[in-house]
């Protein structure tokens, strides 16, 4: 195994801990993103408040956050605290986030976007998170204040060293204080706009975390705020170095080393893990498959692709072969991931059409929909027994050595991309006696929209449907992911064994009345 | 049951999530400066001298230059290095050629330097060189200071006021 096969699996074996405890939908492994968002909003709305007390002036700066600290400590004092303990909880999730979505592989292809725009995000969060050390004028900040202004003053951009306005009183400017003050405002306004670039090509992007994990950390939050109020280190006195300062780990890491290494060499450093960062997609550039393509024959302009593609590849565009239909749809290579959910939402993507060649409206060129039905049909004729099963298993899933002489494997990049008239075509013309399909663990799929967009066209909420005559109690997800080996093993077993007490499907064969499709294994 | 197990791991993961973030947002503490010592930085910016003295053209020279451009005088733009010596209790403490800044070198030259020395009393000196001499300073202070641990000075220079002060 590579070594990212290692992490991923060392990964998804935490992941699964958190699912134990919080169950796969409010497992905050799978909503670092979401809790991105909702800490930079806690981070907002309390600094929205603390400006109302705040003294933009150096000389009344300092005093303005101890009376909020002291005097007020039950409202705007929690709000500090809420607004420093916020800052670092958004540092702790964004690098999780990450660290994550490197090691699932989810950043190159037509993935790039949002990670090359991440590394911007990486610079607003840290310029937003020092220059709010900077404005509470404490030791701190004046430490803050010389040892960047020291840092910047090694690039050769600025005529007089900056670090000279924070040296001693008689030099002191109050302007340059001020503009710090304009600075921690407009910067996370900026990172607020480039978050938003961040999801712009995510349908349906997780930008809320459910409403219990939102509450969960909130309510954390704000006990670590009462229990350990966030307090100054003293007013800064320029007449004195502070020799020892309590640093923020999550926010000031880099400080310790200004004062062993050259500016210079740092702004090398970090100059050069921004780039690596920021190129890290093309290091190796992704190889793939060819985009999902339109054929406009089949296509009917229905727009149902469209509504389920998560990446907002596909936009509906004016009609161009005269077919009276007004629209069609249109992929744009640049964004499309091959996840194969447009073909699975088609409704022209039906293995019963009596046409001699099976062609979807759109479809993945290297899986066409007639390859995927010839090779059910063919994967299934190699069973023995009376008891067949079908797993329709993604690229996600750990399906390698589950065939045997009843069980054959068909992999799919996604298992959004089946299209339900496929399940309702293997099982009522008996080609299979049961269709698993084996997907990534619930709550993370890898293509982000596919298992639930699977699990609403099975249970009949979401269009193309399943259709009501196909026996539900014959169709069984199991959503264990890379690491679910042995789930998936002992899942298809039992699987098995409940499809021989069923015996072989006979039309009209009904299944319990409003049974869920499937059952969904949380591990 | 279950709930119970669930309800207190999840309770669980959130403690340990915010003592995490408590704990580091502001500890363990970090010493920068030896808090029993005493900083001293220099810090000005001063234009040195011209590179050569304004001199007179020739009427030859004059008619060369296009009537707009004409003026008697020729001075040249590029400014001087300056020589900055630093000396504690008599010992050299540095000694730095500072460069004009601007790309065609006609701006200020800039100061920025930090030293970190025993509390107590010194004798500091600090001298520069902005003319175009061959040996010897155009300005020079020296001063007795009593430092005490984790004071910070200051040595400024403006030439509007007489040159070295110490802040
Ligand atoms: C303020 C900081 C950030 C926030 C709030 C944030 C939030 C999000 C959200 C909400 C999603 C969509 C998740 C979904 O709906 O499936 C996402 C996706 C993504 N983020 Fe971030 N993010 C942040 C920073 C970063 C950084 C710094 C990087 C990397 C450099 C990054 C890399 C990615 C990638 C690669 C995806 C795409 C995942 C996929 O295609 O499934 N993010 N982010
Ligand atoms: S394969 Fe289809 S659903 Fe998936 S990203 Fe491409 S166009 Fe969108
Ligand atoms: S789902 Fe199929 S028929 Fe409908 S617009 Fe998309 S390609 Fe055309």
């Amino acid at each position: 195994m590579n070594p990212r096969s290692v992490v991923r699996q060392a990964l998804e074996r935490v992941e699964s801990g958190f699912d134990a405890a919080f169950g796969a939908r409010l497992n905050p492994l799978y909503q670092l993103g979401a809790l991105g968002w909702f800490f930079y909003w806690i981070v907002a709305v309390s600094g929205l408040y603390l400006y109302v007390f705040f003294d933009t002036g150096i000389e009344r700066a300092y005093a303005s956050v101890e009376y909020m600290t002291h005097e007020q400590w039950y409202a705007a004092g929690v709000m500090r605290s809420l607004h420093r303990y916020a800052s670092d909880a958004l540092v702790v999730v964004v690098l999780l986030h990450l660290a994550r979505e490197f090691v699932l592989d989810r950043y190159r292809g037509a993935r790039w976007f949002p990670w090359f725009v991440g590394t911007p995000i990486l610079w607003l969060i840290y310029a937003s998170g020092i220059s709010g050390y900077w404005v509470v004028w404490d030791k701190l900040a004046q430490y803050v204040a010389v040892a960047t202004a020291e840092w910047l003053d090694a690039l050769p951009i600025f005529g007089e060293p900056i670090a000279r306005n924070f040296l001693h009183e008689s030099v002191l400017s109050g302007r340059f204080f001020t503009l710090m003050v304009f600075i921690h405002i407009a910067v996370p306004l900026i990172l607020l706009l480039v978050m938003w670039i961040h999801i712009s090509r995510h349908t349906h992007a997780r930008s809320n975390p459910p409403k219990a994990l939102a509450i969960g950390s909130l309510a954390a939050l704000v006990v670590l705020a009462l229990a350990y109020p966030a307090v100054s280190q003293g007013p800064a006195n320029l007449n004195e170095v502070p020799a020892v300062v309590s640093l923020d780990w999550f926010y000031l890491p880099l400080y310790p080393l200004f004062d062993r290494y050259s500016g210079l060499a740092l702004w090398g450093l970090v100059g050069g893990v921004t780039l690596l960062l920021a190129l890290l997609p093309w290091l190796p550039p992704k190889r793939v498959s060819a985009a999902a393509t339109v054929h406009l024959d089949n296509c009917n302009g229905c727009g149902r692709c469209e509504a389920d593609c998560p990446y907002s590849a596909i936009t509906m565009v004016l009609r161009t072969d005269g077919a009276p239909f007004s629209q069609q749809a249109q992929v744009d290579d640049g964004r499309c991931v091959r996840c194969g959910i447009c073909t699975g939402a088609c409704p022209t993507a039906t293995p019963y059409r009596r046409r001699s060649e099976l062609v979807a409206g759109i479809e993945l060129p290297q899986l066409s929909m007639q390859s995927l039905r010839d090779g059910t049909v063919a994967a299934v004729e190699k069973l023995r027994g009376d008891t067949k099963v079908i797993v329709y298993a993604c690229d996600s899933a750990a399906a390698r050595g589950l065939e045997n002489d009843h069980t054959a494997v068909v992999n799919v990049p996604c298992v959004g991309h089946l299209p339900p008239a496929l399940l309702d075509f293997t099982l009522t013309r008996r080609h299979a006696d049961g269709v698993l399909l084996a997907g990534c663990r619930r709550g993370d799929c890898a293509f982000r929209l596919g298992i639930d967009w699977t699990e609403q066209r099975l249970a009949g909420l979401r269009d193309p449907y399943l259709r009501k005559r196909v026996p539900r109690e014959r169709i069984h997800c199991v959503w264990a992911g890379f690491d679910g080996r042995a789930v998936l093993l002992r899942e298809a077993a039992a699987f098995t064994e409940r499809l021989r007490s069923l015996g072989s499907f006979k039309p009209g064969e009904r299944g319990p009345a409003g049974a869920p499709a499937g059952t969904m294994v949380e591990n | 049951m279950l709930r119970i197990l669930r309800g207190s791991a999840q309770a669980l993961a959130y403690a340990a999530f915010v003592a995490f973030i408590g704990y580091f947002s502001a500890s363990p503490s970090y010493t920068h400066t030896d808090p029993d010592k005493a900083l001293i930085r220099l810090s000005f910016s001063h234009a040195g001298a011209p590179v050569r003295p304004c001199r007179r053209l020739t009427q030859e020279e004059l008619a060369q230059l296009a009537p707009n451009m004409r003026k008697p005088m020729d001075c040249p733009r590029e400014r001087l290095a300056l020589l900055v010596e630093v000396t504690l209790d008599g010992q050299l403490l540095h000694r730095g050629s500072l460069p004009p800044s601007g790309l065609r070198g006609d701006g200020s030259s800039t100061a920025y330097e930090r030293f970190t020395v025993d509390a107590g009393r010194h004798s500091l000196g600090v001298r520069m060189r902005d003319t175009p001499r061959e040996s010897g300073f155009d300005h020079q202070r020296e001063w007795q200071i009593d430092l005490k641990p984790r004071q910070s000075v200051m040595i400024d220079f403006r030439s509007e006021t007489g040159g070295f002060k110490l802040l």
